[in-house]
């Protein structure tokens, strides 16, 4: 028995929809690590550990700090994305197809800074330095 | 006399689409959430302790457990997605492979929802 196949085939040609249609395959699979974090920071720890000096700890190293990073892109790319296709299917006037693209074109700028000034630049030495020369 | 219409019936795939929208932009919104909480960070252990005990009250545990479903669920039936895409005969498995996606979410979701439940 053949079963219908629903709007999952390759977009045609070498167009931003097929690099689209790639890069939710691609990140989806390295976001399954993100499943990992989210069992290691909810299930395994239990969100009531988690405070700043759970975090000093993770950011001391680079590798999570990296690691964080790069989930917050992937995650936050891929996300908007399945957004914007979400935008495609429900919102058809002009007007509107306008003010919901640039609601997620700024989020993604906006997030994409505040996560990434977050991990790049915690420095708990300086802000413990600053709190006791106030 | 008691009808036997039963409803509209989705076609194959609706429920499973469906599902996987919702939970993709259920996770979506906490993560732009979570982005902001963490940025709170800069601003010094007090600021970032306290605004953490926030999460501990029971309506965002219970969120909590809700987005993790969610997350659980996106993940697998992505999975199952990824396969029909690049596995040629998976179209002929569509409906199996959903309910491996079912098994493998409830597999992931009832322990954690106990541990998270137990934590409560």
């Amino acid at each position: 028995m053949t079963v219908a196949r629903i709007g999952r085939e390759r977009p045609q040609g070498s167009n931003f929809e097929l690099y689209s249609w790639y890069f939710f395959r691609i990140s989806g699979l390295l976001l399954i690590f993100l499943v990992v974090h989210v069992i290691i920071t909810h299930v395994v720890n239990d969100v009531s550990t988690i405070n700043y000096n759970f975090i000093v700890r993770r950011w001391a190293s680079p590798f999570w700090r990296a690691n964080d990073w790069l989930m917050l892109t992937l995650a936050l790319i891929h996300g908007l994305n399945g957004a914007r296709i979400a935008v495609d299917d429900y919102v058809r006037s002009r007007g509107w197809r306008v003010f919901a693209y640039s609601v997620l074109w700024s989020a993604a700028i906006i997030f994409l800074i505040m996560g990434s000034i977050a991990i790049v630049t915690f420095n708990p030495a300086a802000a413990g330095a600053a709190a006791l020369g106030r | 006399m008691i009808s036997s219409y039963r409803g509209y019936r989705a076609p194959e795939g609706m429920v499973s689409w469906a599902l996987h929208r919702l939970a993709g932009l259920g996770v979506l919104f906490f993560l732009l959430l979570h982005i902001v909480d963490i940025f709170v960070i800069g601003y010094g252990p007090k600021a970032f302790n306290d605004l953490l005990f926030i999460y501990n009250a029971p309506l965002f545990r219970i969120g909590e457990i809700i987005l993790v479903a969610g997350v659980y669920y996106h993940a697998a039936n992505g999975v199952r997605i990824i396969l029909i895409d690049f596995w040629s005969a998976a179209y002929r498995y569509e409906r199996q492979l959903f309910y491996g996606v079912v098994a493998t979410f409830l597999i992931l979701f009832i322990p954690s929802a106990f541990f998270m439940v137990k934590g409560l």
